[in-house]
């Protein structure tokens, strides 16, 4: 009965896993899964001696086994101790070469190999809110990053508010978001589909619910998207810009047209200069 | 309701900031569990006192307790700090996962707020108040006997250091009581932190508690590593100290290095709050990355501050239960010292994702990896020592077999977490959440109930029941294993960590299973009070007195338990490692000595408790904007150091005789002792003294 209850929880659970980088959907968080796969493989050398030995030597040298060998001042030898110092000096050696390798590869800011130009998205991060613009189309959406399958998106981060940080998981992962500054993030989404995007770092009551989704969507349909929003969307004027900074959650996607130019950099700057923004 | 009430008088204080009549006004379970927990606090407090007062323990209390320099009583003060908050943050551990295992696609019954308020207070307490507090009550305690010293360097300084973390400890109380605690988490990030963004007095709670914490433990760094430099008796040179000193060494320095930037940090941080500097705000200049860096500069070697005891720990109960030398003294000790010095090195894997070059994260990154080396290797040491030994299943050796064996897992995860690519994804997840707890459940909390359990007898000269230890053991592991395996799933699959409800119901069997684990975790602390209760009532049966009953290899061992407060009637001089472990087998080593001598010992001084309290009641006023509080508490803490200086009369003589009668009717009992062989070591055949064979 409990073994069947265990059971119908781990198959009901197997879908969580699903929600993240196990079920990449673009080359960036591919390249980290693979990565994950061979650190683990090489890990599972690291741990098994010592999971195989802990057990082994403490239940054979146990005191009630009279047939084994007690050595109480035994406390040194240099091959056992080359044994235990060389190995893991050469896997850390093996793993910092790959390590600095993958670093480079998939380094956040670094441009994705594509014939297309990237499509450039601006994000900031607000309470408890996303606010994506689209400065080549002047629109603007709020928790929802639509994208055209297999073209690079270059993402450039600021924040309105505290710090934030930006996860995909099964697309491309965190880059932090802060006032006053500029950070990058580059992936790309091979299939169409949603996938769901987050802040990770805790700003506050609306927090659990700072989510967005990145629709992924094949190129036609992507321009579609972009007329319909431009023809629909509300535009941006000054009371959006204030409504925006409010402390508030969007219960659904919002859409924006006439977005002035220059208006990341306006809200990146924005807090330079004057106090704290919310008292 | 929302109007200050006597500002001048009590500063920010509004009616509101009472838990009590906010649950009064808004009746909602989140309000009464506030309501309740300021409750408890408010009761259990005046039941303590009550109980002191119809006890007539007053005077016992301040003269034997409050006011003693002696290190073996702040050690032991220090450890029921640590019990007290162990149990307040275990519950709100609780109180989050049943939140998270309710809250699925629903609001469950924690406000976001309050929710925020109990990571905070968590992870603040766990690190500063427990942990730290436990493996310095431990270092104190045990140091000084284990180097043949009869007390620390700066024994008022010690018990300043304890009064310190006390008011800090009584501040994180008072934040259940008055006012709210922050939502800022355990690292306290501005901009979040700063006025602009959280004006109330959440932070400015957690900026002072955490002050009083850091600068407590900078002090007791210096006094720990002046001792084990400046103490040692005749013949202890530094490798022949026992692994559990080296490593506090190695803590102690950490300490002295590492507190200060915190303190530089929050420091900062109330100049920001307070002076409306701009430091770590996002407007005129100020920038939150210097507070990470801060931050982490401490953050990370503190994961090591806490962990490295627990590997001397370790260390002593492996060789004891496996009566057997240490395998790889030296090359410990290197080890140790290594990973003193890399632990500074390594900071910045905390922030991968704050926008640095590819070449930046991955020195880091493999500086990170590096660190894991000497860490990995010690494990070794413990497994060759077990071999060729006789190794015995107690309560202690059960929770190194543990440690060891999950510690490699919060190690692997580690070097994951070391691969900046593979931690953009699993940064601030569940995932993260999980690897640390991994390393401090295993690598601090497992080795600081090994050592009470291990040590109890020595300090209150009484065995601790085994049955109930080994239950309280057993629900630790595998509490452990069901609380926290599942939040590295829930971290791969993109939960984030402090979310207080989620939407995706894929996570909720999950959420069930760490719920499940999280109780059997209470359990484990229940088991061991339980454990406390039964060892107390049958302590005439398993009593020892003697001061041996695991045939110790070090210092503290060949004194009696509990030691007289002069620790040793004379000071030992000893000609090699272990020597009493091998003095029981060589010589006679409860032989008296040719002759004894008057010892000048400390008097009692209150200068401590009145800078505790006087420094508790400033920060209070510092978090209300008490300011007449505030300057009162600084002038109290000043005149109290001017005073103290004028004392002349420093010391007292224990005379010759009174330690000729102490020390003589100890040896009388060790010689009607019968000698308890390891067989039976945890039966009430133990009366502390070990049959040597060798
Ligand atoms: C023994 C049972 C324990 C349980 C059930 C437990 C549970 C938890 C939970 C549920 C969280 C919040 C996770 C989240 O952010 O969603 C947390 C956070 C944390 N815990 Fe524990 N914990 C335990 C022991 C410890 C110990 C022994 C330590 C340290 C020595 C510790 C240190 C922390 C820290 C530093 C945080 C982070 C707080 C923050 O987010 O700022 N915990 N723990
Ligand atoms: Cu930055
Ligand atoms: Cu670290």
């Amino acid at each position: 009965m409990a073994s069947l209850a265990a059971l119908l929880l781990l198959l009901g659970g197997c879908g969580a896993l699903d929600l993240g980088v196990m079920n990449h959907a673009g080359p960036v968080a591919a390249d980290q899964w693979r990565l994950y796969k061979i650190v683990a493989v090489v890990l599972i050398f690291v741990a098994g001696p010592v999971l195989l030995l802990v057990p082994l030597i403490a239940y054979h040298y146990r005191l009630d086994n009279k047939d084994d060998a007690y050595r109480p001042n035994w406390g040194f030898s240099w091959s056992l101790e080359a044994l235990i110092w060389l190995p893991p000096i050469a896997i850390v050696a093996g793993l910092g070469v790959l390590l600095c390798d993958a670093t480079h590869q998939l380094d956040p800011y670094r441009a994705l190999p594509s014939k297309q130009p990237p499509l450039e998205v601006q994000v900031v991060a607000l309470d408890w809110k996303w606010l994506f613009i689209y400065p080549d189309d002047g629109i603007a959406t709020v928790n929802q990053l639509a994208v055209p399958v297999g073209r690079p998106v270059h993402l450039s981060l600021t924040s309105g508010t505290v710090m934030q940080s930006l996860l995909i998981p099964q697309l491309a992962g965190q880059i932090y978001a802060m006032a006053g500054m500029r950070t990058q993030l580059n992936f790309a989404a091979d299939r169409p589909g949603v996938y769901r995007g987050l802040n990770t770092q805790f700003n506050g009551a609306g927090f659990q619910h700072q989510k967005f989704s990145v629709v992924a969507m094949p190129d036609r349909e992507y321009r579609h998207w972009l007329t319909l929003r431009a023809a629909d969307g509300q535009p941006f004027d000054d009371n959006v810009l204030k409504s925006l900074m409010q402390k508030s959650v969007a219960q659904r996607p919002l859409f924006f047209s006439k977005v002035p130019p220059g208006l990341f950099e306006h809200m990146m700057m924005a807090n330079m200069q004057k106090e704290e923004a919310i008292r | 309701m929302t109007d200050p009430v006597w500002p001048m008088l009590l500063g920010r204080f509004t009616w509101d900031s009472l838990p009590f009549v906010r649950a009064w006004h808004n009746p909602t379970t989140n309000e009464l569990i506030a309501a309740a927990a300021g409750g408890i606090v408010v009761v259990s407090g005046i039941a303590v006192l009550v109980l002191i007062t119809v006890l007539r323990r007053w005077r016992w209390l301040w003269t034997e307790w409050l006011t003693s320099l002696d290190h073996k009583k702040i050690g032991i003060l220090y450890i029921v700090i640590a019990l007290v908050m162990l149990a307040r943050a275990l519950v709100e551990a609780n109180l989050m996962r049943l939140q998270q295992a309710v809250a699925v696609g629903n609001p469950g019954f924690v406000a976001p707020e309050h929710f925020a308020e109990l990571f905070s207070t968590h992870g603040s307490i766990m690190i500063f108040f427990m942990a730290m507090p436990f493996l310095t009550g431990l270092i104190n305690y045990l140091v000084p006997l284990q180097i043949g010293a009869r007390d620390v360097a700066f024994p008022v300084l010690n018990a300043i250091s304890l009064w310190l973390t006390a008011a800090g400890a009584a501040l994180m109380m008072a934040s259940l009581v008055i006012g709210r605690f922050s939502t800022g988490g355990w690292s306290g990030y501005p901009p979040f932190t700063e006025i602009g963004f959280n004006p109330g007095v959440g932070p400015d709670y957690w900026i002072w508690a955490v002050t009083l914490g850091s600068l407590a433990s900078t002090m007791t760094g210096i006094n720990i590593a002046v001792t084990i430099y400046k103490m040692r008796c005749p013949g202890m040179k530094l490798m022949r100290m026992p692994l559990f000193t080296w490593t506090s060494l190695c803590t102690a320095i950490l300490m002295i290095f590492a507190m200060p930037p915190l303190t530089v940090a929050t420091a900062l941080l109330a100049l920001d709050r307070y002076l409306g500097f701009h430091f770590f705000t996002n407007a005129l200049g100020g920038n939150m990355m210097h507070y990470a860096n801060l931050f982490w500069m401490f953050g990370h070697p503190e994961v090591y501050i806490v962990i490295l005891p627990a590997f001397g720990i370790y260390s002593e109960v492996v060789s004891t239960f496996s009566s057997k030398e240490l395998y790889g003294y030296k090359s410990l000790v290197i080890a140790t010292m290594a990973i003193a010095v890399l632990s500074f090195t390594v900071w910045l894997h905390h922030f991968f994702t704050m926008g640095q070059s590819a070449s930046i994260n991955a020195a880091f990154g493999i500086a990170t990896m590096a660190i894991g080396v000497p860490t990995g290797v010690k494990i070794y040491n413990w497994i060759w020592t077990m071999f060729r030994g006789e190794v015995r299943f107690t309560t202690p050796m059960i929770y190194a077999l543990a440690f060891m064996m999950t510690f490699v897992l919060g190690g692997l995860t580690g070097i994951i977490l070391a691969f900046p690519p593979l931690d953009y994804i699993v940064h601030n997840t569940l995932f993260l959440v999980a690897h640390f707890h991994n390393m401090l459940i295993p690598g601090t909390l497992y080795g600081l109930l090994a050592a009470y359990t291990f040590w109890f007898p020595k300090v209150f000269g009484y065995r601790l029941d085994e049955r109930w230890g080994r239950i309280s053991c057993l629900c630790w592991i595998v509490g452990f294993y069901l609380a926290f395996m599942p939040l590295y799933v829930l971290g791969a699959s993109g939960m984030a960590r402090r979310t207080q409800a989620v939407m995706e119901t894929a996570y909720r069997p999950w959420l069930y299973m760490a719920e499940a684990g999280a109780l059997i975790l209470l359990c484990a602390f229940a088991a061991l009070i339980v454990q406390l209760w039964v060892s107390i009532r049958r302590r005439g049966a398993n009593d020892v007195f003697v001061g041996d009953p695991w045939d110790g290899r070090a210092l503290e061992w060949s004194v009696s338990a509990p030691p007289p407060e002069f620790n040793f009637a004379r000071l030992p001089h000893v000609d090699q490692a272990h020597w009493f472990y091998d003095a029981k087998r060589k010589y006679a080593p409860y032989a008296p000595p040719i002759a004894y001598h008057d010892i000048w010992m400390l008097r009692n001084s209150a200068v401590a408790p009145v800078i505790g309290i006087a420094s508790g009641a400033a920060t209070f006023g510092l978090v209300w904007h008490m300011w007449w509080l505030a300057i009162f508490g600084l002038i109290v803490i000043f005149a109290a150091v001017v005073a103290r200086s004028f004392v002349r009369d420093t010391h007292r003589v224990i005379p010759a005789s009174e330690v000729a009668r102490i020390d003589e009717s100890w040896r009388e009992a060790t010689a009607r002792a019968q000698p308890v062989p390891r067989e039976i070591e945890t039966s009430p055949a133990n009366q502390g003294l070990a049959l040597v064979r060798s």
